[in-house]
């Protein structure tokens, strides 16, 4: 019984570690003071003085046997009536209250006197304790909880002290685990790292530092062991073995009416109500799941505009992909600022066009809105056009016909973009029987092609195996196997190298810029690295805060950059870096969404700032042919415009 | 393939062999010893030292458990300090109902858990909440609570099913399954609400990783994504707890079987347990540590093979 209830208790993880604001609102809603959280409270506290107050409140003695009055129903002279020999059921269960919450206390008491500072312990010096301690715990977790509690009895019968604290050291090891894992992921943190720096004591930092922070998770898991020890308390109750017999617990009140059950259903109706009652309210104060609703069929949303057929202004014949007025803002929900501010750019037929900008500046998501994998709780305005669709019109099923097909997508971090599960031959194999009607074998022949197509030298070799068997490298050749297989006419590639090594970065630039010659695809190439654009690139987009900055082909870009930004990220690029000289860098980062100044967004890091900057929006301007920028200061063809020395 | 096998083998070993020495060294605590069960409390203690010696019980603990451990190597246990039965003869009698029950309970879990887990995670909305309440509930009423309602509903009331008792299969299946219709679905009942509950959390969760991102964007068809590749995912977690379920079962069910009066190894432990007769009471825990490690080895198995990543680290 024990495991379970203390598995179904999510991630403690979560608990640790999670943004401050985040944590404040959800404090609002699920934290300490929610109704239901008092209310449990409170029953706690009345069963509590209840118990301590028995003598007083029964009104009858819990023994005293009245073989005139067996199962009388309640009122009258029993309030809830008569058990089985007489008895007066309120007293019993009050009476038997002292017994049943002493039994819950020491089972409680002991197991957080082992369980929580072992964990502590554990969690914060690992080594060699901790991997004893972790062994023994997970022995003592396959324990049959119970079954070791019976046993225990029949060498101290009727002992159900004995009892409970064999319960508490059994469960501490559940304690243990969750305690560890939570000061494991505390301890990581950078101020811990601090306080030691600061030369705090191992009992400081523990006490004073860790403790705090993972104290909820400790309250919530207590109150899971505390309904755990009464659910196990009325187990023994209820096969009679935990305290001599005519004396009352809760167990033995329910055991009592359940040898009468088929002739009277209503001695069993207080002792159940009391103890599901109490159960729940400990469950209740366990309860810290923080569950964000998923759905995996999400209705697109649609925007604000008219429903009339839009007239889309129809894209020159030679783009094929053209983003107009692309807005993406979190609804409220979701924290409701901007991520994406009125982006547009065009992508023509094979052309391959880079979205720089640092993290944070809204690549990423500008990316997947045109697939439409924007976040869950996002709104997407404005018009993207594909090849004369609408994308943002099309419904779930017909933007799910093009993903793939005509538009796919290359991620960033290879070794989580392939299902761990299965092997790469077989999910590579699928993604061909998606697009194309053919059989098992040849959609297998066809993945073995496709990884030949992206120059595995031993294709039979990579498919057989699984994603964590290859390398980082290997891992990203095969995802964008898998992005070929529909043969489409876009490939967003988002920072498809950032996270490899350095030496395989260029090969895999190398074999993006062949396959895109060979397949005339166009390639969006999302990246912050100016190696990159200057590599692949004919023309680069520049992002910053949401907004597009600076627009232009790459050589003009890079010989004639006007906007201050563009300017100072090819400064900072770490390929331009010269040896000897100190890092150049770009003071602060980019303002997150939600606290984008109301003129220029750069303006704070901006070393060509003056007054006017900040004074309204800034405009998109026209530079020169093809040139857009978005910098008061730069004016048409101006020959002062910023340039990398 | 081979060493995780040895690995897990070693590790059910090591649980045997701790399980039966805490459980031998537990009995020898006992305050009267064997031989004083057997005599009485008016045996004189000349008698009382010759039975002890008769029974080695004057010998170390360790040799002793030694001694007990090589002969239930052998399937010897004993015998029963009141009947004088052998142990394992007990023992096998009692089975049968104890793993009927166990295994109704895991099929009829397993089967409803997942279910009602995929549909939560996949619908959400009222489901979802359902399969939240049904996880919390299922915890708040214990088991043979849940048991005792089922018998008033289903057996008194509407008399659709016995009250109580177990009939063997050999005897008539039919009514086999109608003994055992009840008590499964008082012991699953909590089960299918915790591996629901677990299942459509860890869904979620996959659902938000980036290869679902990636398999939506390149155009895997979405039932493939979420049937195959998000619940396999999403399915690791929740078999590799269901070792844990499983002991969380095993309690259960010796509260079931004495709810129900089903005559299977949990009743006789509490008998043998209130009778203090030990060497019975070991043989139950021994059989039931059994059946916990070939559990383990189970649930192992299938998760090698959900997950290339347990066998091929
Ligand atoms: S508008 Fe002003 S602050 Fe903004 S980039 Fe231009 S010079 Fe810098």
């Amino acid at each position: 019984m024990s495991a379970e209830i203390l598995s179904s208790t999510p991630d403690p993880d979560s608990a640790a570690g999670q943004r401050p604001k985040f944590l404040s609102k959800e404090r609002a809603r699920r934290g300490p003071y929610r109704p239901a959280t008092l209310l449990a409270g409170a029953w706690l506290i009345l069963i509590t003085v209840a118990a301590g107050a028995a003598p007083l409140l029964a009104g009858h003695d819990p023994l005293t046997q009245d073989l005139a009055q067996v199962q009388v129903g309640p009122g009258g002279e029993h309030l809830l009536g008569t058990d089985s020999l007489g008895r007066d059921l309120l007293a019993r269960l009050l009476h038997g209250s002292r017994t049943t919450l002493l039994g819950v206390a020491v089972g409680v008491g002991v197991s957080v006197s082992i369980g929580v500072p072992l964990g502590l312990y554990a969690g914060y010096l690992r080594g060699r304790v901790d991997k004893v301690a972790s062994a023994v715990a997970e022995i003592l977790m396959s324990l049959p909880g119970l079954i070791i509690l019976i046993t225990v009895l029949a060498v101290y019968p009727y002992s159900m002290i004995a009892a409970m604290v064999t319960f508490g050291v059994l469960s501490s090891a559940a304690l243990f685990r969750i305690v560890r894992n939570v000061t494991m992921a505390v301890a990581q943190d950078l101020y811990i790292t601090a306080a030691k720096l600061a030369g705090l004591s191992r009992r400081q930092i523990l006490l004073r530092h860790i403790l705090p922070r993972i104290r909820p998770t400790v309250v919530a898991q207590t109150a899971i062991v505390a309904a755990l020890a009464l659910v196990t308390q009325l187990g023994l109750g209820f096969l009679g073995i935990d305290t001599r017999p005519p004396h009352a617990t809760w167990g033995g009140v329910l055991q009592d009416a359940s040898t009468v059950i088929a002739v009277s259903s209503w001695t069993v109706v207080p002792p159940v109500v009391v103890v599901t009652l109490t159960i729940l309210a400990f469950g209740i104060l366990g309860d810290t799941t923080t569950s964000q609703p998923y759905r995996l069929t999400r209705a697109r949303t649609r925007t604000g505009r008219p429903q009339a057929p839009r007239t889309t202004r129809r894209a020159p014949a030679d783009q094929l992909l053209c983003v107009e007025h692309l807005t993406v803002v979190l609804t409220r929900g979701g924290g409701g600022s901007i991520l994406v501010d009125d982006v547009s750019f065009g992508i023509g037929r094979g052309e391959i066009v880079g979205l720089v900008g640092e993290s944070g500046a809204g690549k990423s998501v500008t990316s997947r809105a045109i697939l439409g994998l924007q976040p869950t709780q996002a709104k997407v305005d404005g018009f993207i056009d594909f090849d004369g669709l609408n994308l943002l019109d099309l419904t779930d099923k017909e933007l799910h016909h093009l993903r793939g097909r005509r538009i796919a997508l290359v991620g960033q971090e290879p070794m989580v973009s392939l299902d761990p599960t299965i092997r790469i031959g077989a999910q590579l194999a699928e993604a061909v029987r998606a697009h194309q009607k053919v059989g098992r074998k040849e959609s297998h022949r066809l993945a073995r092609q496709l990884l030949t197509d992206v120059r595995i030298s031993d294709p039979s070799a990579v498919a057989d195996r699984y994603p964590h068997e290859i390398s980082g490298g290997m891992a990203q050749r095969v995802c964008i196997a898998v992005a070929l297989a529909g043969n489409p006419e876009l490939l967003i590639a988002d920072e498809p190298t950032t996270a490899l090594d350095v030496t395989v970065q260029a090969e895999i630039l190398d074999l993006l810029r062949d396959l895109q010659r060979e397949r005339n695809m166009a390639v969006l190439l999302v990246t912050h690295d100016w190696g990159v654009v200057a590599d692949l690139c004919d023309r680069a987009i520049v992002l910053y805060a949401g907004q597009i900055v600076e627009q232009a082909a790459t050589e003009r870009l890079f010989d004639h950059s006007c906007h201050p930004y563009t300017a100072a990220l090819r400064a900072a690029d770490p390929h331009q870096q010269q040896p000897g000289r100190r890092l150049t860098t770009i003071g602060g980062s980019v303002p997150p969404p939600g606290s984008w100044p109301p003129g220029c967004r750069f303006a704070d890091r901006c070393v060509s700032v003056t007054e006017e900057c900040s004074n309204a929006a800034v405009p998109l301007h026209l530079v020169a042919e093809g040139h857009i920028t978005r910098c008061i200061h730069v004016r048409a063809d101006d020959k002062e415009a910023h340039r990398v020395p | 393939m081979g060493t995780f096998l040895l690995r897990r083998l070693m590790r059910s070993a090591v649980l045997i062999v701790v399980v039966t020495f805490l459980t031998y060294f537990l009995v020898s605590l006992t305050p009267g010893d064997a031989a004083y069960t057997l005599l009485g409390a008016r045996a004189t203690p000349e008698q009382l030292q010759a039975l002890r010696h008769d029974m080695e019980l004057d010998q170390p603990l360790v040799e002793q458990y030694w001694r007990w451990l090589s002969s239930a190597l052998h399937g010897d246990f004993g015998r029963s300090l009141l009947t004088q039965q052998s142990t394992s003869e007990v023992l096998s009698q009692r089975l049968e109902p104890t793993v009927s029950l166990l295994a109704g309970t895991v099929l009829v879990s397993v089967a409803l858990g997942c279910l009602f887990g995929v549909l939560a995670a996949v619908r959400g909305g009222w489901l979802g909440r359902l399969v939240d309440l049904v996880g919390q509930m299922g915890l708040a009423v214990p088991n043979f609570v849940l048991g005792l309602i089922l018998i008033a509903v289903f057996a008194v009331n509407m008399r659709l099913f016995p009250v109580s008792g177990y009939i063997a299969f050999a005897e008539d299946p039919g009514l086999w399954i109608r003994s055992l219709v009840l008590p499964v679905c008082g012991l699953a009942f909590g089960v299918i609400g915790v591996m629901a509950r677990q299942l459509k959390v860890s869904m979620e969760e996959v659902m938000q990783r980036e290869f679902i991102t990636a398999m939506r964007a390149n155009g895997y068809p979405q039932r493939s994504i979420i049937y195959r590749h998000a619940l396999r995912n999403a399915g690791l977690p929740v078999v590799a707890n269901l070792g844990v379920i499983v002991v969380g079962m095993l309690s259960g069910s010796v509260l079931m079987e004495s709810v129900f009066a089903l005559p299977g190894l949990g009743s006789l432990l509490v008998q043998a347990s209130a009778q203090a007769d030990l060497p019975l009471v070991e043989g139950v825990v021994v059989v039931m540590t059994v059946i916990i490690v070939a559990v383990n080895i189970g649930v192992d198995l299938i998760s090698a093979w959900l997950d290339p990543r347990v066998v091929r680290p």
